[in-house]
């Protein structure tokens, strides 16, 4: 999947993946899609959960082995 | 836009782990756009006192408690398994290496996120905590009439 930003929050717990997604969201334009990388299992359950609650769209979760990789496109403005 | 939903903790723990459950479910409500208020009270005022220097206050009682109990959030301590501090020191040593933000950190990314924190004012008269014991970006103190009319709004209360 093509995103215009990417977020690197390998390495990091819950809720700094989330914390970061919404500081990086605030830059964007509406429209525009961000893909984070994670390595919390957590955020599987959580991205989805922020997407909703803030009024964004989560497009889809690639879990390849451990790193995961969400892709979350900017709806509300 | 509607107005922000709302989100009102009271810390009256100053436990290092429940503080720093508290300022995970805060900053993440922040995250979600809610608007968050924290109420600190009685041990929960440690969380907020600065680091440095002393911390004046008025008479005997007062200044020993102060003394004793310092607070501040580098000060805090395991609610379990202290050991002396040696437990909170092996705690601490292990979140920061899963790049877990330390309750310093917390407070200034609350800051930066607009969350109110606030000092309970009976709390800090009986306990004898100026207003300039407390770390930058910490409110001016209020009462329970207060956090009641901003629990009232609230959809989700937490007492820690």
């Amino acid at each position: 999947m093509k995103a215009d930003r990417t977020l690197d929050c390998v390495g990091l717990y819950c809720p700094m993946p989330i914390i970061k997604t919404s500081q990086e969201i605030k830059k964007m334009k509406t429209g525009e899609t961000l893909e984070v990388l994670a390595d919390d299992q957590g955020i599987k359950m959580d991205m989805p959960a922020w997407c909703k609650t803030t009024g964004n769209e989560c497009l889809g979760l690639e879990d390849a082995g451990g790193e995961i990789k969400v892709y979350v496109k900017k709806t509300a403005s | 836009m509607a107005e922000k939903e709302k989100f009102t903790l009271v810390l009256f723990s100053g436990d290092l782990d429940k503080a720093l459950a508290a300022f995970i479910m805060a900053t993440t409500a922040a995250s979600l756009g809610m608007e968050v208020t924290m109420f600190f009270t009685f041990w929960g005022l440690n969380i907020i006192k600065r680091d440095k220097g002393a911390i004046k206050s008025q008479g005997f009682m007062r200044k020993m408690l102060n003394i004793l109990n310092r607070g501040g959030p580098s000060r805090l301590k395991l609610s379990k398994f202290n050991m002396l501090g040696m437990g909170t020191w092996m705690m601490k040593k292990m979140m920061k290496q899963k790049n877990m933000p330390s309750i310093e950190e917390f407070i200034e990314m609350a800051r930066q996120m607009d969350i109110k924190m606030i000092p309970c004012s009976t709390s800090c008269g009986i306990l004898g905590l100026p207003d300039d014991a407390f770390s930058e970006g910490i409110m001016s103190q209020a009462g329970a009439a207060y956090f009641l009319s901003q629990a009232k709004e609230s959809k989700v209360t937490l007492f820690i």
